[in-house]
């Protein structure tokens, strides 16, 4: 009778936890969608970036789906349009990436139970948006879901590529300066610079990078100043007191920084 | 078609995935100084300022100039935006009109 009772018992959590996770998993659904939403015209921007710095549409698929990369495939798409070296654009592709390695961290603790390979697939696709949406649902179900990370990558990797891809072909066939889409890069790299903001520490960081880029950029042209900037203005910010909004004032709770809707 | 950017793809994924994968695979090796942590949590926002203010702030020539025109103000403008809403695309989108509508009148090159 007790054994019966006990698989009664087993069956009966067996199923709550499955609901859970359905449920976890539908509004985990909810939330790709809304974000993949986002993504598309975004990708679409960062399209016709790259037709301005002389992509090809290979070489803008390559770098979406390659490098999935968003803000660093705008920050590449800049300095590659500026004449800037390979070696000055990894370093700063190196730098805007930096913190995937705190979401890395944060995921790792779910991922014990896959093996090494998979997680090696699965790394290639942690982006601000599907950590954000990946982490969310592993907190909420208690542990790792393989369909929901896919879920989760998939949210941003498709229409990233697909919007990227559009964007080029699209505004290859209009007179982007006359419609200002020149204006599309900048805008996008201030607009990204602001939503990675939390705190008065990032405040200072990126005013110091401006305040130092310029008259570097001036003296030893835009590539110097930007590495220079970039190099320089996180110390700028570590020397302000952290305020409680301040993200990098608790690095044990990393989370996303872009609500841009970028990989 | 060209595919001379190709490799500068690969370039980035070399210098981007081992900041994805490391932790995932090597456990551990995310325990930096809490130093080491917070810059590189504040390399994102300022490597990105700063290639706006490199963009819209100076010429393309040699040697580059600071640049005095709409630009600088459509940025403001996009600033602005995703300030208010945190969203990227209608801040880039007003940023985009302003400097269409001032081409278009003429008050702008």
């Amino acid at each position: 009778m007790s054994g019966q009772s006990l698989t009664a018992d087993e069956q009966a959590t067996g199923k709550a936890v499955a609901d859970s996770v359905r449920d976890s998993r539908r509004r985990l659904t909810r939330d790709a969608l809304a974000i993949s939403a986002y993504a598309l015209p975004v990708g679409l921007v960062y399209g016709l970036t790259a037709l301005q710095a002389h992509y090809s549409l290979l070489d803008v698929l390559a770098n979406s789906t390659i490098a999935l990369a968003g803000g660093a495939q705008f920050a590449a798409a800049g300095m590659v349009k500026d004449g800037a070296s390979w070696l000055a654009i990894a370093g700063v592709v190196a730098l805007v990436n930096a913190r995937h390695l705190l979401y890395s961290a944060a995921v790792a603790p779910y991922l014990t139970a896959t093996s090494r390979r998979e997680r090696a697939v699965m790394a290639h696709f942690l982006t601000d948006e599907s950590f954000a949406l990946a982490l969310a649902h592993f907190r909420r179900i208690g542990g790792f879901e393989r369909r929901g990370y896919w879920i989760a990558a998939m949210a941003i990797f498709v229409p990233w590529t697909i919007g990227s891809g559009f964007g080029y072909i699209v505004a290859g066939a209009v007179n982007t300066n006359q419609l200002g889409l020149d204006m599309a890069f900048p805008a996008a790299m201030a607009g990204l610079s602001l939503g990675m903001v939390s705190g008065r520490r990032d405040v200072a960081a990126a005013l110091a990078a401006v305040a130092v880029a310029v008259p570097v950029g001036l003296v030893g042209g835009p590539s110097l100043g930007l590495v220079a900037g970039a190099v320089v203005g996180p110390f700028f910010g570590l020397a302000v007191p952290a305020s409680p909004t301040d993200e990098s004032s608790a690095p044990e709770t990393p989370e996303p920084f872009s609500e841009a809707g970028l990989p | 078609m060209s595919v001379a950017l190709v490799p500068l793809a690969f370039l980035m994924w070399a210098v981007t995935y081992p900041s994805r994968a490391l932790p995932m695979l090597a456990p551990g090796i995310e325990r930096l100084p809490a130093w080491a942590v917070s810059y590189l949590r504040l390399a994102g926002p300022a490597a990105l300022a700063a290639l706006a203010a490199v963009s819209c702030l100076l010429t393309a020539d040699k040697p580059p100039h600071l640049l005095v025109g709409i630009e600088p103000v459509a940025v403001g403008v996009c600033v602005l935006i995703v300030a208010r809403t945190r969203l990227l695309f209608p801040g880039v989108a007003a940023a985009v009109v302003v400097v269409a509508v001032a081409r278009a009148l003429g008050v702008a090159a």
